[in-house]
């Protein structure tokens, strides 16, 4: 499953990354807000009205707002 | 041993660096910018418990030495000492937010393993504790082999035990620079230290509500988010237009009073009249939007500092993704109802550098605060005052319409710039939604002084220099006794000229001649409309009602509109080019603005112009 797709609130840790699916400045920015393999996260909101873009995403104990492309690129597994 | 001379906050952004440089160094800084880059420098002087006082330095915050953004790339070359001109900081200080230590200690090894002399600020305790965390500044001390103070920068907790290390670092320094070298590591190895290391400084940890989770839950709703943000908007805007009504009237009197004050004073000549109609009248009508912007920066400071600002990005995200844009165009957009000045300067914080040329090309057409005299004198002399439906007045419909034609333009054109001019990968919104927190009054006057500053300065300056300017041509070559001074100016000349170009669009001489002035500021239309048709009421508001009549009985009603909608686009503001220069880099952009919004003004008018006629309005 990718994160994109992770339901509200359930806690997952991050298995992949496909970073090449990313740009590169954006790949650099996400793993130094600790957005890499290993992290433990859970979906903290997801869109505006209804749409489900941007999303905000719990890592450790910070929130970070990031859009459905990059959490597509990342494969969780649900803990 | 040698005196110690600078030091530098470093850290992630959020970590409450720009609190704590308050705390340390109080009201007195210097802002300026690192040479070439539209990044912002900021020092002040920290007194060591000697007494002797070092240059202390606010790095922009970053999450690492490989910069992804200008302002990264500051501390990035600040702190390896690559920076020309600016020699490295003797000594680093680290701030960490306590917690987010994990996070923050990423960073932190990177800066420590450069082995030069370094502090760590573990900050903002109080809130951690807050959040059930306690942590133990001695086992981080143990593990990172620096000093670590624990810091409360609002409360001004754990200053003079941060400055009193700060003094030793350099003596440690001085006995031994290797100190603390260790190996270079990468990323993941750097993030498991980080892991292990924060871990170990837990001394207790209760997992409790956590209050921004739950401010959260409310703030950023799908649906009721975007409700509380719109309210709180719509408060700004009233506060902007009607709270700074009073203050800007009285610091129109005081123009007044200073200008018939110099007028009385001095024996009629040229230089009187260069003094008074032109230096005073010309920066005093700029100087009165001063309560305007000191009340919106209030807001938008207040906004920052709470956290919120993130979220109102989170939120507008989606809607400005649909132009190509992302959230944190939002606020410099938002700035420019104001003054696109302030605006401009905001979107430093856009960190990718094509988003962030879309959001200064367009941010010139939000309606600013300088348009509204415009469009008032306009809308008062031609649009009948009477209700639509519903106790909605005609007058109001079309300044909101006017408001609309700048957002509407503004979103194409940047729809347009994001596939042609400024077409590159994927605009991304990645963002770090700090954690709330309760702004502090001290750390908002000294924001709000330090941005009216800027203002005042730029008036002092750039519209000194083009008032006088313009007043030269209005007033060289003199006329012959009994003739009309303007018709005999350079400026009536040009406007002559001028008469050619914009006649297509539905414009007699005497609008052309008020296009002139108005470069300098949109609002001078007014005045100068008022003095092409020799009003001489000395009070504004009388002279507007008197000004309307004679508009009225002189235009047509699609040569109003035509000139309504000539300022919904024309870039009649040489402040905006000039801080369009500087935070662009050269001429190229501000030119380009310029070509395309003119470009776009004289379309516009001419459709409206001819749309009117035809509709035998």
């Amino acid at each position: 499953m990718t994160l994109d797709l992770l339901p509200l609130g359930q806690n997952a840790r991050i298995i992949a990354v496909a970073w090449d699916q990313l740009v590169d400045e954006e790949a650099q920015r996400l793993r130094a807000l600790g957005l890499d393999a290993g992290a433990k996260v859970s979906v903290a909101h997801r869109g505006v009205f209804a749409g489900s873009d941007p999303l905000a995403i719990t890592v450790g104990r910070m929130t970070v707002a990031l859009r459905r492309v990059h959490a597509r690129a990342m494969t969780v597994e649900p803990a | 041993m040698t005196r110690l001379r600078s030091a530098a906050l470093v850290g992630n952004p959020n970590a409450g660096k720009s609190a704590l440089f308050n705390a340390l160094t109080g009201a007195r800084q210097k802002i300026a910018n690192y040479p070439g880059v539209t990044v912002e420098r900021k020092s002040g002087r920290l007194i060591l418990p000697s007494g002797e006082p070092v240059e202390l330095t606010d790095l922009p915050g970053s999450y690492g030495l490989h910069p992804t953004s200008p302002d990264e790339e500051v501390t990035a070359k600040v702190i390896l000492g690559q920076f020309p001109g600016e020699s490295a900081p003797e000594v680093l200080v680290i701030v960490l937010d306590a917690s987010n230590l994990e996070q923050h200690l990423v960073f932190a090894q990177e800066v420590i393993a450069l082995g030069r002399p370094t502090v760590v600020a573990l900050n903002m305790v109080d809130l951690a504790e807050r959040d059930g965390l306690v942590l133990d500044p001695k086992a981080l001390q143990e593990a990172l082999g620096v000093p670590v103070v624990p810091t409360v920068a609002v409360r001004r907790r754990g200053l003079d035990e941060l400055a009193a290390a700060i003094a030793v670092a350099e003596v440690r320094a001085a006995i031994d620079p290797a100190d603390h070298h260790q190996p270079h590591t990468n990323l993941t190895e750097r993030r498991l230290t980080a892991h292990a290391v924060a871990e170990a400084a837990i001394i207790s940890e209760t997992r409790r509500h956590r209050m921004h989770a739950k401010l959260d839950r409310v703030l950023l709703h799908p649906w009721i988010g975007p409700v509380i943000l719109f309210a709180l908007l719509f408060v700004v805007f009233q506060a902007v237009f009607a709270g700074a009504t009073p203050f800007a009237d009285a610091l129109d009197g005081g123009v007044g009073w200073l200008h018939d004050g110099v007028k009385g004073a001095m024996a009629p000549s040229l230089a009187r009249d260069l003094l008074t109609d032109g230096i005073i009248a010309g920066v005093g009508s700029v100087v009165v939007f001063l309560p305007q912007i000191v009340i919106l920066f209030f807001f938008i400071l207040a906004m920052e500092a709470s956290g919120y600002m993130a979220r109102a990005a989170f939120l507008m995200d989606r809607m400005m993704a649909g132009v190509g844009l992302s959230g944190r165009s939002f606020i410099p957009l938002l700035s420019s109802f104001a003054c696109a000045i302030p605006g401009i300067m905001a979107t430093r914080s856009i960190t990718d550098p094509r988003d962030r040329l879309t959001t200064i090309l367009i941010a010139p057409m939000m309606t600013c605060s300088a348009r509204l005299p415009v469009y008032a004198v306009i809308i008062a002399a031609f649009i009948p005052n009477r209700s639509v439906a519903l106790g909605i007045g005609l007058q109001g419909l079309v300044l909101l319409a006017l408001y609309v034609a700048g957002i509407v333009g503004a979103m194409v054109v940047a729809l347009i710039l994001r596939r042609s001019i400024t077409k590159g990968a994927a605009s991304g919104f990645i963002m770090e939604l700090p954690k709330y927190q309760m702004p502090r009054l001290k750390d908002l006057a000294i924001g709000l002084f330090q941005r009216a500053w800027i203002f005042l300065r730029r008036a002092g300056t750039i519209i000194f220099t083009v008032t006088v300017v313009l007043w030269l041509l209005l007033n060289f070559p003199r006329a012959a006794d009994g003739r009309d001074q303007i018709d005999a100016s350079i400026a009536g000349h040009i406007a002559n000229g001028l008469a050619v170009v914009v006649e297509p669009i539905g414009f007699n001489r005497d609008m052309s001649l008020a296009l002139i002035p108005a470069m300098a500021a949109r609002e001078v239309a007014v005045s100068s409309l008022a003095t092409t048709y020799a009003v001489g009421a000395a009070d504004d508001d009388e002279s507007n009602r008197a000004l309307g009549a004679q508009l009225a009985r002189r235009w047509t009603l699609p040569m109003a509109l035509a000139f309504l909608a000539w300022f919904v686009f024309a870039p009649q503001c040489m402040s905006t080019i000039a801080v369009t220069r500087r935070e662009t880099n050269g001429w190229k952009w501000p030119l380009f603005m310029l070509g395309y919004l003119f470009a776009l003004a004289y379309v516009a008018a001419g459709v409206t112009f001819w749309a009117a006629t035809a509709a035998g309005l």
